[in-house]
């Protein structure tokens, strides 16, 4: 009722304005005449009466401003009433208006942008329910870096272990689904039954695994994502209980998970099959490898501290009913972190120092828009001294100059939104494949609020400076102009806001060119293989038809011999794993003359290929002999091993003819040995930044098994992206329904794989260039208005002799004076910034003294150039002219 | 919104504009001189603060106000007591009067 009212009568009086007024002068008017009367009753004279009443209600108009100045309706008028001021005064300055609205539109919308990809991936909780409970669980290595679990550990765990609600286990797996449709392969894991209870998420439909599924020798059961089933069965809503083919056996499907399910260790996955491993398993079997992720629910009110006293506590008392291996003795305890931080951990280094970037360019930007308003303010002097004289209050006029720049950020703020959103489109086309959540990148509610937040914040930080200034300005110097005829004293903050620019844009510039050098050389590290002209593909031998060895040596050997035949093909071979491609495939590997014959020297990567896959990767030869076409099944193992790898563990030996033993179940005395035939030059893996791994290479035919999924690797003659259909053709020769997956030229993994550092080097690249721009800018503006406001000391000065050149230099010392200071104190905070990119770096110092001088002498470079300008007109100043126009 | 050299009482101003009204339907003038009046000119009004108190007590939805012709022709804003304002006369009158009670406890436990 009352809210109502005063809505009522506040619009009332905003509406007819007139009428209002007339309303409180009548009623001060009858106000005057009854007391008046009052007087008159008493015996008072007309005429005395009425002054009596005069002097008892004081001045009238004063009353009335009283009355008047109550009600919401006048605050609202006021602010009307600065906006509109406001806005007349941005478009009667249209070029200082288009500039700082430019600029805030940039550093917001580029802000606004960032936030938009980092806020989802970093900071949004991740789309489980009470997903801070979810945490994972990994081993630790002597060096304290992580290690994925054994099953046999989270066996222990999960019995042993009081502070979760559930716990699961997951392994990856890529199981070929064939049956109607194209046969392919698809990503998927096999967990433990507990998988989806840890994550919190039911099927949509069918059922969840139980228990009962996840036994050795269980139900051959499936749950499929929604995502799969619309593509591959049509969105049948009756797929729970059809029967699908994976890598040729028979499952059921019993459920499939809701369309929005996010699926964070295994994005891509499609697929889940209960683990179904044993409980207690013999050391040497697939359940004590280390190759699970562990994750667990925490019950309610525990916390992560908790859990990790708890885990700890564990990992130091092995108990009698449960066994360790040496490789997983849990000695150096477990690792446990909160799921997000863990699928987040690879990418947080490079996103931060985004973040980080983004902050500086928008402090940047506005320390150039209060710059402008700090320059208008000196300009505006008159102005204030006018209004201060006619009555308006401090207070009075920083809000009218605090609606000025808030208009300012308001309409940057707009404009922001159409940069975010192009800013968030080039980032989404820049963000490397690897990066978790890349799905939720996007301009969603949370981003628009927080570009509402920055845009009054910096509205209200970039203006009150300039308006307590201008504010206080007036008040000693008055309507006297004198003060402005000599050099000013009240630049003195706009030089302080050039230095910052100068030193905000030092900091980007020092880690844009860390960033440069080092991907500069992680592109000078030798991959170890010559990836011009060659083409991969992954090719599968999948179904009952290849459930044999040697069926799947002789598809390989067939689709191979099919390849060759394609024109512009040089050579063709298979290995099991690419360099680069993100495949990671290890086995223990044991010496004959080991001192410790543990059996556990730690894990050397596995290449089973067919003899021409050194001569088309281009890989080299250093001794001995390379896989050949003798090492078939039956014949002594031959092995080829790397170069550092031999160096390491053959110092001053001859590491031709050493008998080794690698592969799975190591200590088997029965196990034949293998023999080292040759020594080649050493290949890149896991990515190029990665220390040398030991590598072993064997003929596919030779080891333990035939891999069924191997990739092919062709040396071109001509372009090879070129051959794609011609090469996918001839596999498909030999039998139709195999998938071909994953193709790529070899120099797009080597390009890939540095794909991280390079978005981190574009963005900062491109934060760097405007950061170095608007502190020219920035410079720029203070000079020329200092010459514009010394334009008579130079006169003089010119006058009483000073050269051209004396003045010229007069003004570029000055600027290159700032740059200086800016340029002192840069260089400290990019030293202190570097270490948030440390990690980011390869083969460069943060402190490197190149990339550092390089910086300076751009930044010098630019500022001169931004001096020179203002200066030259300086120098151009006609003493006659100046003094006589006073 | 100060209330400059008013001698009543810091925030008694509004029950003293409510109780006024309670009796009859008054213009600013009157609820002044009544007051003035009553407490034997202990209180004086001072006419801006006693016009902007209108003015809030009826947009507080307490009073209705309503214009009426005077016999000289002039227009004359009549103020009367709404249901709410009777109910927060009543609130105020018993907060005063605890109050009131309670400073003259002190002042005698003083003595």
């Amino acid at each position: 009722m009352s809210l109502w009212r005063q809505l009522a009568r506040g619009l009332r009086v905003l509406v007819h304005r007139g009428a209002s007024d007339r309303d409180v002068d009548d009623e001060v008017a009858h106000y005057l005449d009854q007391a008046t009367a009052a007087h008159v009753g008493r015996g008072l004279t007309e005429a005395a009466a009425r002054r009596a009443a005069a002097i008892e209600i004081g001045n009238p108009m004063v009353v009335r401003e009283q009355v008047r100045d109550y009600g919401w309706e006048n605050i609202a008028a006021t602010t009307a009433g600065d906006l509109r001021v406001a806005v007349r005064r941005l478009r009667t300055h249209p070029g200082f208006a288009v500039v700082a609205v430019l600029t805030l539109a940039l550093g917001i919308g580029a802000a606004t942008a960032i936030f938009g990809a980092v806020n989802p991936i970093l900071f949004e909780p991740l789309a489980y329910p009470h997903a801070d409970r979810v945490v994972m669980v990994s081993d630790v290595r002597a060096d304290g870096s992580r290690l994925e679990t054994t099953y046999g550990t989270y066996v222990e765990i999960a019995q042993r272990s009081r502070v979760f609600h559930a716990l699961a286990a997951s392994d990856a797996w890529q199981p070929a689904l064939s049956g109607d449709g194209d046969p392919e392969r698809l990503a998927g894991q096999q967990v433990s039954a507990s998988y989806f209870r840890v994550l919190g998420i039911s099927p949509a439909l069918g059922r969840n695994f139980a228990d009962a599924d996840d036994r050795p020798g269980g139900p051959r059961v499936a749950i499929l994502s929604a995502r799969l089933v619309a593509r591959r069965f049509g969105g049948d809503p009756h797929v729970v209980g059809r029967v699908i083919d994976l890598d040729g056996n028979p499952f059921t499907v019993i459920g499939v998970m809701p369309a929005g399910f996010s699926n964070v260790l295994e994005a891509a996955a499609d697929v889940w099959t209960p683990l179904q491993m044993r409980q207690h398993a013999a050391f040497e079997s697939r359940e004590w490898g280390h190759h699970q992720t562990m994750i667990g629910r925490l019950e309610p009110g525990v916390s992560l501290d908790e859990a990790r006293r708890e885990l700890n506590a564990i990992a130091r008392s092995p108990v009698a009913d449960f066994p360790r291996p040496a490789w997983a003795s849990l000695n150096d305890g477990l690792m446990v972190h909160a799921l997000q931080y863990d699928v987040t951990s690879g990418v947080r280094p490079a996103l931060l120092a985004v973040l980080g970037a983004v902050v500086l360019l928008l402090a940047i930007a506005c320390v150039n828009v209060a710059n402008l308003l700090l320059a208008r303010g000196a300009q505006r002097a008159d102005e204030f001294a006018m209004r201060v004289a006619l009555g308006a209050g401090r207070a009075r006029l920083v809000r009218q100059l605090l609606t000025e720049s808030l208009v300012l950020a308001a309409c940057g703020g707009v404009l922001a939104l159409g940069v975010a959103e192009a800013g968030l489109r080039g980032l989404i086309a820049l963000t490397p494949s690897g990066v978790p959540r890349a799905g939720a990148i996007g301009l969603d509610g949370r981003a628009f609020v927080f570009a509402l937040a920055v845009t009054a914040i910096i509205g209200i930080a970039v203006g009150i400076a300039p308006a307590l200034r201008a504010s206080r300005n007036t008040a000693g110097r008055g309507l006297a102009r004198a003060s402005s005829r000599v050099a000013g004293g009240h630049a003195a903050s706009r030089r302080v806001l050039v230095v910052a620019e100068v030193v905000l844009a030092l900091v980007l510039l020092v880690g844009a060119g860390l960033l440069l050098r080092s991907l500069a050389q992680l592109f000078a590290v030798a991959p170890g293989f010559d990836a011009t002209n060659v083409l991969t593909m992954q090719i599968d031998a999948a179904g009952r038809r290849y459930a044999s060895d040697s069926a799947r040596l002789q598809f390989f050997a067939q689709a191979l011999d099919a390849v060759r035949a394609v024109p512009g093909v040089t050579s063709a071979a298979f290995t099991s794993q690419l360099p680069l491609s993100g495949d990671v495939d290890g086995y223990g590997i044991a010496f004959e003359n080991d001192a410790v014959k543990s059996g556990d020297e730690g894990a050397a990567l596995r290449y089973a290929v067919t003899p021409d896959y050194f001569k088309t990767m281009g890989i080299p030869l250093r001794a001995g002999r390379l896989v050949d076409a003798h090492d078939v099944p039956g014949a002594p193992e031959a092995l080829v091993i790397n170069e550092s790898f031999a160096k390491r563990r053959f110092p001053g030996q001859n590491p031709i003819g050493q008998r080794v033993r690698v592969g799975p179940e190591l200590n088997d005395p029965k196990r034949p040995w293998d023999y080292v035939v040759g020594v080649v030059g050493d290949v890149k893996q896991t990515s190029l930044a990665v220390a040398q791994e030991d590598q072993f290479y064997v003929a596919s035919g030779q080891w333990d098994w035939v891999d069924n999924v191997q990739t092919l690797v062709v040396r071109a003659r001509v372009e090879p992206a070129s051959l794609i259909p011609l090469v996918k053709r001839a596999i498909w020769s030999v039998d139709r329904d195999q998938p071909v997956t994953r193709v790529a030229t070899m120099a797009a993994l080597v390009r890939q794989s540095a794909a991280e550092r390079r978005f981190v080097l574009i963005v900062f690249e491109i934060f760097a260039a405007a950061a170095l721009a608007l502190a020219a800018i920035g410079l720029y503006g203070v000079l020329s208005g200092s010459v514009a406001e010394r334009t008579r000391e130079i006169g003089v000065r010119s006058a009483l002799g000073a050269t051209q050149s004396q003045i010229l230099a007069l003004i570029v010392r000055e600027g290159m004076g700032l740059t200086a200071v800016g340029v002192a104190i840069g260089l400290a905070g990019a030293v202190a910034a570097s270490r948030a990119l440390v990690t980011l770096l390869f083969g460069v110092s943060r402190l490197d003294p190149v990339t550092y001088a390089g910086v300076v002498v751009l930044l010098a470079g630019v500022s001169a150039l931004a001096c020179w300008i203002p200066a030259s007109r300086a120098a151009r100043v006609d003493p006659s002219i100046t003094l006589r126009s006073e | 919104m100060a209330e400059p050299n008013t001698d009543v009482i810091q925030g008694t101003l509004d029950l003293l504009i409510l109780k006024t009204l309670s009796l009859e339907p008054m213009h600013g003038f009157g609820i002044a001189r009544r007051i003035e009046q009553v407490s034997r000119g202990v209180f004086r009004i001072n006419p801006g603060s006693l016009l902007t108190a209108l003015q809030r007590l009826e947009r507080a939805g307490w009073l209705d106000a309503e214009w009426r012709q005077t016999e000289n022709a002039r227009r004359a804003r009549y103020y009367a007591l709404t249901r709410a304002g009777r109910k927060q006369l009543e609130v105020e009158t018993s907060t005063w009067n605890q109050r009131a009670t309670a400073i003259a406890r002190l002042l005698k436990a003083e003595a």
